[in-house]
């Protein structure tokens, strides 16, 4: 049997009831906690093996020179598809995953985290200003 | 009686998400002939894959398709497992189900809100867009993302579901399989909807047969066809569900089968999360894989993905190839619209819930003239290329 | 002194001026009240005007193979048409500021020439999809422009006049006159709706079918025009409705004005409400709903009328 307005119920629900959408970026809809967001180098921990540079499959890290023996990995988000493999293609637990996906920027560059320069291996510098 | 005129739809059409092209041969409001052209958004990912190590190869099979992202990957881990003689455990087998029917029941409810957009009814839309962001936040939750999951990896899979997850997972089903009731109703009671979809681009079973149809779009023309039950993949083989069929073959057909699969996706996931087996995630897998080839076929929501792999014993693939489901059906709504009208164009296209882009590789020509079809070589298209610029 | 007055009226109030910004009103209604039914947050309130401001900033592109002269003159003159209609629907009074014998045509001719507008609109665009679209809207014109006369007539045949002040008035003497034709007051409502073109008789300019129909090759400032022409029609529609359906406008101008604006208010709520809960119709069922449904139910009212003024003599 076929009839008209078959949704006129839900209508008066919904019209009546909060809405199911947000007035973003006044508010926005959380994330949960192990969320893939934007992954970040912890310097310290970093063997520089080379090992997420391998297996990153968007080409997002590449290992510069930070002035040690080995070199280090650098992020580049404009191009990292968020995967994650990085963190664990790594055996020194170097690389974190953060919540953080709000990552808009106004020029590639400000998308682009490098290592911070170190002097000797092992014994980091006084962090300069990572910039992000 | 109104002249002949050619309507071109797509590339580039509201009606359609991606770049695909029909040319519509129209005379007055009803359709006489169709033309399809592929291609338009080929992104050379089986070639791709060749250059690539198998870890990021499964990111970038991963970006075939958006919705289907589950399918795709679990398809190549399948291949790849095969290839390398993995078994993977039990926990893991179950997780790739838990993914893969939360995927189906989104990707069905995408498709209702779709399908409700494009006949013009965008309550529906909203509403079933608004239910499935709940599926979203479970796959979100599991996963960490709302799309490409990345839950799989060669081996096994990457994540978790533990005790709360559950918990939380199945607390949301019942709220989800009663939606879905809802929809199948509004879909099968609704005056406007059934004027729309009844008797639309209807073919019978001999037809889709004819044309290779698969999924729900050959469910709905009465075809009783289901990787899940014919080809058990992961832990499909313990899993308790029916086959949704239906003979109408019509359009409302293929939304019934849609609606009535979720709630079949429904069982499956309950009865996945109640008997996860324990144990561990993933076996460890080489590297490098050992020569050799693979078939492997899934259920995708759109039908049948088949994936084929073949390795040289390096630690990347030699030849991948993929049969994305649309390229399946993609003909034979072509063949449905003649004789329907302009205002069901939109609808007939989005029924078998395409998806171009998965399914754009290389140029085919038919000559209308002669019907000979021939496939342009690299080379050959390349020298059209230059002269067509030189022009 | 009274060319002044007359430039006041026509520019200002109710002319232009208060037409768009009342009409930019219930556009933003109806969009709020659509996206609440959707579950959704919907438009603030001057996104209207915002979205009228930004088209009109925007590049103006006039396609090499349209007609120039028609390109530059239909947007004008459907806005024109349109205001030129609001002018004589009463607002605040029983009367509009330029009362005569028979302005209820007068409105209901000039609500046509924006359709015609839209149909010349699509012609001469040189686009399949606006020709498409063309000869829908003509086609649904043919389909709705019955059935809304006759509703319209309803009330026209009980008060025995064509004009406004005294359809109103009627009303207002005998209240049992707006319940004796609600039949009418819905085939009305049925009708603006496809005269908008809004869901379900929006195939004219079916989004997913042929991009926006007649419209499709505008853009910028003309674009601007045309959806203002919409919403200025849609003011015009439920403001007569108001008038000659439910009694118009009673009391000292303030209280008038609120009653006035609480019965357009209601009215769009019905068309946004008829919009949300429907599919869209492809066009041949739209012509055969018009006539093998509503047409009947007018005639059906117009002979209860008839009837009812035969027994009570007025
Ligand atoms: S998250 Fe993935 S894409 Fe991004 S840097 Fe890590 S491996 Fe590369
Ligand atoms: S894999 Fe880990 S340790 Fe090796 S370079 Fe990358 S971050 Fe450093």
């Amino acid at each position: 049997m076929s009839r008209i307005g078959k949704v006129i119920p839900e209508l008066f629900k919904s019209l009546t009831s909060a809405p199911a959408t947000v007035d973003f970026p006044k508010s926005a809809v959380p994330v949960p906690p192990d969320y893939r967001g934007k992954p970040v180098l912890i310097q310290e921990k970093c063997t520089g093996c080379g090992l997420c540079q391998r297996d990153c499959p968007a080409a997002a890290i590449e290992m510069v020179d930070v002035g040690a023996k080995r070199p280090k990995p650098a992020f580049d988000y404009g191009r990292c598809a968020f995967c994650a493999q990085c963190a664990e293609s790594c055996r020194s637990d170097a690389i974190v995953i953060t919540g953080e996906h709000h990552l808009a920027a106004f020029s590639r560059e400000a998308l682009r985290a490098a290592p911070r320069p170190e002097k000797k291996e092992e014994e980091p510098q006084e962090p300069a200003a990572e910039q992000e | 009686m109104m002249a002949k005129y050619t309507l071109p739809v797509g590339p580039q059409h509201p009606a359609l998400k991606e770049p695909e092209s029909f040319w519509f041969k129209v005379e007055g409001e009803v359709i006489v002939d169709v033309d399809i052209r592929l291609g338009y958004n080929h992104r050379g990912i089986e070639k791709a894959c060749e250059s690539r190590n198998y870890i990021q190869c499964l990111y970038l099979i991963e970006r075939i398709c958006g919705i289907c992202s589950h399918s795709h990957t679990t398809a190549f881990a399948q291949c790849v497992e095969e290839i390398a003689g993995l078994e993977i455990p039990a926990r893991a087998k179950y997780i790739r189900v838990i993914v893969g029917e939360l995927e189906r029941l989104h990707s069905h409810l995408l498709w209702l809100g779709v399908a409700g957009h494009e006949i013009g009814f965008d309550t529906l839309f909203m509403y079933s867009w608004r239910d499935r962001e709940a599926v979203l936040d479970l796959l979100e939750l599991i996963t960490g993302n709302r799309v490409n999951y990345a839950i799989n990896t060669i081996g096994g899979v990457r994540r978790d579901i533990d005790g709360p997850k559950r918990e939380q997972i199945l607390s949301q089903l019942d709220l989800l399989a009663d939606r879905a009731k809802f929809y199948a109703d509004l879909v099968t009671t609704d005056s406007t909807c059934l004027a729309r979809l009844e008797n639309v681009a209807k073919f019978s079973a001999e037809q889709a047969r004819a044309f290779g149809t698969v999924g729900p779009t050959a469910r709905a023309s009465g075809i009783d066809l289901d990787v899940r039950r014919d080809d058990p993949y992961a832990a499909y083989g313990e899993m308790p569900f029916k086959v949704i069929i239906s003979d109408r073959g019509d359009l409302l057909g293929r939304a019934i089968v849609r609606l009535e699969e979720i709630g079949e996706s429904i069982k499956i996931l309950k009865y996945a999360l109640q008997n996860l087996p324990d144990g561990p995630l993933t076996v460890k897998a080489p590297r490098k894989v050992p020569a050799g080839e693979a078939v492997s076929r899934y259920e995708a929501p759109r039908g049948e993905d088949i994936h084929y792999v073949r390795a040289d014993g390096s630690d990347h693939p030699e030849r991948v190839k993929v049969r994305a489901p649309t390229m399946a059906n993609i003909y034979a709504i072509g063949e449905s619209m003649k004789g329907s009208y302009v205002a069901d164009i939109p609808i007939i296209i989005a029924s078998i819930d395409p998806c171009f882009s998965c399914t754009d590789r290389m140029i085919k020509i038919v000559r209308q003239e002669s019907g000979e079809a021939r496939t342009m070589t690299w080379e050959e298209l390349r020298q059209y290329g230059i002269r067509w610029y030189q022009q | 002194m009274s060319i002044i007055l007359d430039l006041v009226r026509i520019l200002i109030f109710p002319g232009l001026l208060f037409t768009v910004v009342f009409s930019l009103f219930l556009e933003w209604l109806d969009r709020k009240l659509y996206a609440r039914m959707q579950n959704r947050v919907g438009p603030p309130f001057r996104q209207p005007l915002w979205d009228l401001v930004k088209l009109i900033s925007k590049e103006d592109i006039i396609p090499e193979n349209a007609n120039q002269f028609m390109y530059t003159v239909l947007p004008v003159l459907t806005v024109t048409s349109a205001v030129a209609a609001m002018i004589y629907v009463p607002i605040w009074n029983r009367e509009s500021v330029y009362p005569f014998w028979g302005d209820l045509l007068v409105i209901v001719f000039l609500l046509t020439i924006p359709t015609m507008v839209l149909f010349l609109a699509g012609w001469f665009s040189a686009n399949p999809f606006g020709v498409v679209g063309s000869f829908r809207t003509a086609i649904q014109f043919l389909s709705y422009e019955v059935p809304l006369l006759l509703a319209v007539l309803t009330p026209a045949v009980l008060a025995g006049s064509w004009s406004i002040r005294d359809i109103v008035l009627f009303q207002q003497e005998h209240p049992w006159a707006v319940a004796a034709q609600l039949a009418a007051l819905a085939v009305a409502l049925l009708a603006l709706q496809g005269k908008l073109e809004r869901v379900p008789f929006d195939a004219p300019e079916a989004e997913t079918e042929i991009v926006a129909g007649p419209i499709t090759e505008y853009t910028g400032p003309r674009l601007a025009l045309f959806r203002l022409s919409t919403d200025i029609q849609l003011a015009v529609g439920v403001a007569l409705l108001s008038n000659i359906f439910l009694a118009g406008a009673i009391g000292p101008w303030y209280l008038a004005l609120l009653l006035f604006l609480a019965k357009c208010v209601v009215l769009v709520a019905i068309i946004a409400a008829i919009r949300a809960m429907m599919a869209r119709l492809r066009i041949h069922q739209i012509t055969s709903f018009y006539w093998k449904y509503l047409v009947p139910i007018a005639m059906a009212q117009m002979v209860i009328i008839v009837l009812i003024k035969g027994g009570v003599g007025v």
